[in-house]
């Protein structure tokens, strides 16, 4: 069986993040993804990230993938793309299959990156072609260039419905509206205005009934919603639409991490079951650690420091304490700190905390 | 099927993306030729074409299409070259590929 010191599962921002800093710092490294290309949901991320300059503040998230695989060249990662990890086996063995082949690969430490996947929503004739996850719309548009359809409608306004409604008319989509099922706007204010000055009726207390339609969706059936988000009499109405989107929020991709055997816990803050981790990006199993959404759905910047910090401590884990990695994992952790601080960090913050009490006896 | 009023779904002009089309590929779609191109996905191809049923379900037979693009949802399986169960939101699209609406839970080759 092959052998690697560091196997690093996905190859989106945390993982690329975490891959850089253990080979950096000396450690032999397989990244592995399941995509032909790298970057994971960055690539189709055209809109300009906030924050610190230290945190691409003003970069677009598809030139913050650039900015990481220029990086990962200067490594000597061995990237192994188009392969899905599909079992994680006792001894941190993993199982990889390609388009013709399975392999077992044997890591001394393990960085489980998956990211996380869209949710659905329960209404009926969700399930119809023409509702998408809002996600699943940005690729198709930012990556392949192709318009899922022609008149769409966004359910959500967290930060992905307004970006993704944003560019749907860059991409010539006609959004109809976007409907938040609470009183108020979930994410940035300012993607919001943008799309109000373009005439996009932002609809909260309003939720989508029913995607109308045979074989595809034809349009949708919306309603105003009470403050118990139950549907109000006479407030329903059709749009003429053949695009759903989708963006109510995600749940992380732990299934790995759940046949490793992990502690894992309940935080709806995170976006479900998550693998118990601590400060360092250990989880209850030894030498497994987990970054970015994976550990709990947050945003690029803090799964880019999550990565740097299970990156550098799986490093000192296979090739004893250094004061570099000392100082990456003290500086990103102080960063992380400083984000969860800020006007949007609460939510994380509050999940990361509560993760925090349910520590395992042992650690 | 697209009629040929409606708008192309591929985007000529973008503000601010510049994309980099691939060249010309054909497969075949339920017998029937269509054009992609390098690059793409097979989902990503069929929905330039105006196909949004990818299968229909085993027992209530309802149609399903495209979801999550990332080769999680198992939204998107159809039959390709034979092959049943293959998620096209991740499959890279190969000239004379053979692709069919799945039916059910598909026949194994």
């Amino acid at each position: 069986m092959k052998q690697v010191e560091l196997a690093v599962v996905g190859a989106g921002p945390a993982g690329l993040s975490a891959a850089v800093t253990a080979a950096r710092l000396g450690c032999e490294v397989a990244l592995i993804d399941d995509n032909d290309r790298l970057g994971g949901q960055l690539i189709k991320q055209t809109h300009k990230f906030f924050g610190e300059k230290s945190h691409y503040c003003g970069t677009r998230g598809m030139d913050i993938a650039g900015i990481l695989l220029e990086q990962l060249k200067e490594t000597n990662v061995r990237v192994m793309s188009g392969t899905s990890v599909v079992g994680l086996f006792a001894g941190n063995v993993l199982g990889l299959a390609d388009a013709t082949s399975f392999q077992k690969l044997a890591a001394k430490s393990l960085i489980i990156a998956t990211g996380a996947a869209e949710n659905n929503l329960a209404f009926p004739g969700n399930d119809l072609p023409g509702v998408y996850g809002a996600g699943a719309v940005q690729t198709l548009a930012n990556v392949f260039g192709i318009r899922p359809g022609n008149d769409a409608l966004m359910v959500g306004s967290g930060n992905i419905g307004i970006i993704v409604s944003y560019q749907l008319l860059q991409a010539g989509v006609r959004v109809k509206a976007v409907v938040e099922a609470l009183p108020r706007v979930g994410g940035y204010h300012v993607h919001a205005a943008k799309l109000v000055r373009l005439g996009v009726p932002i609809l909260t207390s309003h939720t989508v009934l029913e995607a109308l339609g045979d074989e595809y969706v034809t349009g949708a059936r919306i309603a105003k919603v009470d403050a118990s988000f139950k549907p109000i009499k006479g407030t329903t109405r059709t749009l003429a639409v053949d695009t759903i989107c989708l963006a109510v929020g995600l749940t992380p991709l732990s299934e790995l991490l759940w046949q490793a055997g992990c502690r894992m816990v309940y935080v709806p803050e995170l976006g479900g079951h998550v693998a118990w981790h601590d400060e360092n990006m250990r989880t209850s199993v030894p030498g497994v650690y987990i970054a970015g959404d994976v550990s709990g759905v947050e945003e690029a910047s803090t799964a880019m420091l999550e990565g740097r910090v299970a990156g550098a401590h799986a490093a000192v884990q296979v090739l004893g304490p250094s004061p570099e990695a000392r100082q990456v994992i003290t500086e990103s952790q102080a960063e992380l700190c400083a984000i969860r601080k800020g006007p949007f960090g609460d939510k994380a913050a509050c999940g990361k905390a509560r993760l925090a009490e349910c520590a395992p006896a042992r650690a | 099927m697209r009629s040929s009023t409606a708008p192309d779904p591929r985007i000529a002009n973008h503000p601010i993306l510049r994309f980099e089309r691939g060249t010309p590929v054909e497969f075949y779609f339920e017998g029937r030729k269509l054009v992609g191109l390098s690059g793409e996905t097979v989902a990503a191809a069929l929905i330039a074409n105006s196909v949004k049923v990818f299968r229909h379900t085993e027992k209530l037979h309802r149609p399903r299409g495209f979801f999550c693009a990332v080769g999680k949802c198992s939204s998107c399986l159809m039959v390709v070259d034979g092959r049943p169960n293959t998620m096209v939101c991740m499959e890279p699209l190969r000239p004379g590929m053979k692709v069919e609406r799945q039916e059910g839970t598909g026949r194994l080759p």
